[in-house]
C-alpha cells in the first residue's frame, strides 16, 4: 500500500523530469539567443557592406511606421490621460496636483512611450514579419532565393531591420508628444491647472537626457523586434501551423526581450547618467 | 562533373543520407529515382549549397560545394538552376519578376532586352502572355513550369529537377521531358532530376540511380535498371506493394511498436 503511494507520488513529484526539462529550456534559451545574437551580426555586417534595397527598406518603413502610426497614437494618448488622472489621484493627497505634468512628461517619455511603442509594433509588425517569413520558408521560397544566389538575409531581414530602427524612435517621438498632449488634457480640463503652467512645468522638468535615453531604448526595441521576428520567421518548420507557431513564438519573445532590455537600460540610465 | 563521396545528413537523429556516393558526367542527365521522404530532395539541396553534409564531400568541376565561402557562393549558384518540387515562386512577384528575378538581381542588362529573354523562357514552357499574372492566379501545373522557366533563364551549366512533372497533366508532362532532353542535346547541360514517375524516368535519363535507405543501391543506362536483377529495384520500377522494401518497413514498424528502439523514418 504505502509502496503504491510512493509510486503514485514519484509520478505526481518527478524531480527528474523536472530537473530534464530545466536543462532543456535553458540549453534552448541559450541556442536561441545565440542563434539570435548570429543573425543580429550577419544584419548589421550586410547592412553596412552590401548595398542597401532603398525600395524595400521604404516599403517596410511604411509598414512599421506610418501604418502603425494611428495604433500608437491611440494608446500613448489614452496612455497619458490615465497616467495624469492615475497620478493625480495620488499627488491630491499631498495637494500637489501642480506636479501632474511632471511625472507625465517624466514617465511617458524615459518609460511608457518606448516600451508600450515596441510593444505595439511587436503586436502588430513583428507578427506580421514572422508570418510572412515564415510561409516564405515552409514554401521553400526562402530555399529558392539561395538557389538564384541571393543572400535571404540581405535581401529581407536588412530592409526589415533597417526599417525598424529608424521607424521605431520616430514612433516614439510621436508618442512622447501624443502621450504629453493626453496629460495635457486631463491636466486642463479635468484638474484645474491652467495651460501656461502645465506646459511650462512640463518644459523645465523634461531634459533632453529623458528623451534621449527614451529614444536609446526605442532604437534597441526596433532592432530587438525585427531581428527576432525575422529569426522565428526563418526558423518555422511544417506547413500553417508552424507559421502558427512561429508568430506567437515572435511576438512572445519579443515581449520578453523588451521588458528584459528595458530593466537593464533602465538601471544602466540610473546608475550611469 | 558533379562528384558527390561519401555523403551523410541527419535531421534530429533520423539518418536521411548514409554514406552516399554518386558521379555525375558532365552533359548527362542522370535520374534519382526513389521512394518519397528517401532524401531525393535533400540531396538536390546539398549539391546547390543550401544545405551542409554532416560529412563528405560534393565536388562540382573538382571544387567542393561546401568550402566555397560566403563571398563566392553567389557566384557558383548562378552557375546551377534549380525547379523545386512546389514551385517556390515567390509570391509577392509577378511571373516576369519571378523568371527574371536573377537578371534583375545581378546583372546590370537592360529591361527590355530581359523582358524579352523571359518571355522566351516561357514560351519554351508552353506559356505566353501571363508576364503580369500573379503566382496565386496559376493552377499548380502551370506554377511548376514558370519554376521551369525561372531555374533555366540564366541558362545555367547544371539544372536539377526536383519532381518536374509531379502535378502536371500527362501531356504537359511529356512536353517537359522533351524540354529537359532538348536542353541537354543543345546546350549540353547537366542534369539532375528527383522523379518517382518511371516513365519520364526511362525517357529523360541517360542513366538512373536509385536512392534507398540512404545509399545508391543500383545506377545504370534505362535498359540496365529495366532488367535489372536487384529486388529492391525491381520492386520500385515495377511498383509492388510487396518486396523487399515494403518488408524491411514493416520490420522496422514492429521495433517502434514494441518500443525496443526509437526509428523515425
Amino acid at each position: 500500500m504505502a509502496r503504491l503511494a510512493f509510486a503514485q507520488l514519484r509520478k505526481i513529484v518527478d524531480v527528474q523530469r523536472w530537473i530534464s526539462n530545466l536543462g532543456k529550456g535553458s540549453l534552448n534559451f541559450l541556442l536561441g539567443s545565440g542563434e539570435i545574437s548570429i543573425l543580429f551580426w550577419r544584419t548589421l555586417t550586410a547592412s553596412l557592406a552590401v548595398k542597401i534595397r532603398w525600395r524595400a527598406t521604404f516599403e517596410q518603413a511604411y509598414k512599421v511606421g506610418v501604418a502603425s502610426l494611428p495604433l500608437v497614437m491611440l494608446t500613448s494618448l489614452f496612455t497619458g490621460m490615465v497616467l495624469a488622472l492615475q497620478s493625480a489621484y495620488q499627488l491630491r493627497l499631498f495637494s500637489a496636483e501642480q506636479f501632474t505634468s511632471d511625472l507625465v512628461a517624466l514617465s511617458m517619455t524615459r518609460e511608457l512611450a518606448p516600451v508600450l511603442t515596441a510593444m505595439m509594433v511587436a503586436g502588430r509588425v513583428g507578427a506580421s514579419m514572422a508570418a510572412e517569413l515564415g510561409t516564405m520558408k515552409v514554401t521553400e521560397q526562402i530555399d529558392a532565393l539561395q538557389s538564384l544566389a541571393v543572400n535571404p538575409v540581405h535581401y529581407l531581414v536588412v530592409p526589415r531591420f533597417l526599417a525598424g530602427m529608424t521607424m521605431m524612435v520616430i514612433l516614439t517621438l510621436y508618442a512622447d508628444l501624443i502621450g504629453m498632449f493626453g496629460g495635457y488634457v486631463v491636466g486642463v480640463f479635468k484638474l484645474g491647472i491652467s495651460s501656461h503652467q502645465y506646459i511650462h512645468r512640463t518644459v523645465t522638468a523634461l531634459l533632453l537626457k529623458d528623451i534621449c535615453t527614451g529614444l536609446v531604448k526605442a532604437f534597441v526595441f526596433g532592432i530587438l523586434v525585427s531581428i527576432v521576428s525575422c529569426y522565428y520567421g526563418f526558423q518555422t518548420k511544417g506547413g500553417a501551423e508552424g507559421v502558427g507557431q512561429a508568430t506567437t513564438m515572435a511576438v512572445v519573445v519579443s515581449f520578453i526581450s523588451i521588458i528584459v532590455f528595458d530593466t537593464f537600460f533602465t538601471a544602466l540610465f540610473y546608475f550611469a547618467f | 562533373m558533379i562528384e558527390i563521396i561519401d555523403l551523410y545528413k541527419s535531421f534530429n537523429g533520423n539518418r536521411v543520407l548514409r554514406g552516399l556516393d554518386l558521379k555525375i558526367e558532365t552533359g548527362e542527365t542522370i535520374v534519382i529515382i526513389g521512394r518519397s521522404g528517401c532524401g531525393k530532395s535533400v540531396l538536390l539541396k546539398h549539391i546547390i549549397g543550401i544545405m551542409k553534409a554532416d560529412s563528405g564531400k560534393i565536388l562540382v568541376d573538382g571544387r567542393n560545394v561546401f568550402e566555397i565561402s560566403d563571398a563566392e557562393i553567389n557566384h557558383f549558384r548562378m552557375q546551377i538552376g534549380m525547379l523545386f518540387q512546389g514551385a517556390a515562386l515567390f509570391d509577392s512577384m509577378t511571373v516576369r519578376e519571378n523568371v527574371g528575378f536573377s537578371l534583375y538581381e545581378h546583372t546590370t542588362l537592360p529591361r527590355i532586352w530581359i523582358d524579352q529573354r523571359v518571355k522566351e523562357k516561357l514560351r519554351m514552357v508552353g506559356l505566353s502572355g501571363i508576364e503580369e499574372l500573379m503566382p496565386a492566379e496559376l493552377s499548380g501545373g502551370m506554377k511548376k513550369r514558370v519554376g521551369l522557366a525561372r531555374a533555366i533563364c540564366t541558362e545555367p551549366k547544371i539544372v536539377l529537377y526536383d519532381e518536374p512533372t509531379t502535378g502536371v497533366d500527362p501531356i504537359m508532362a511529356d512536353a517537359i521531358n522533351d524540354l529537359i532532353i532538348r536542353l541537354r542535346e543543345r546546350l549540353r547541360i547537366t542534369s539532375i532530376v528527383v522523379t518517382h514517375d518511371m516513365k519520364s524516368a526511362y525517357k529523360v535519363g541517360t542513366r538512373i540511380a536509385m536512392l534507398y535507405n540512404g545509399r545508391i543501391v543500383g545506377v545504370g543506362t534505362p535498359d540496365e535498371i529495366r532488367n535489372s536483377k536487384d529486388p529492391l529495384v525491381q520492386q520500385f520500377i515495377t511498383g509492388s506493394a510487396q518486396g523487399p522494401i515494403t518488408s524491411e518497413e514493416y520490420l522496422q514498424h514492429n521495433i517502434i511498436e514494441n518500443g525496443e528502439e526509437h526509428h523515425p523514418s
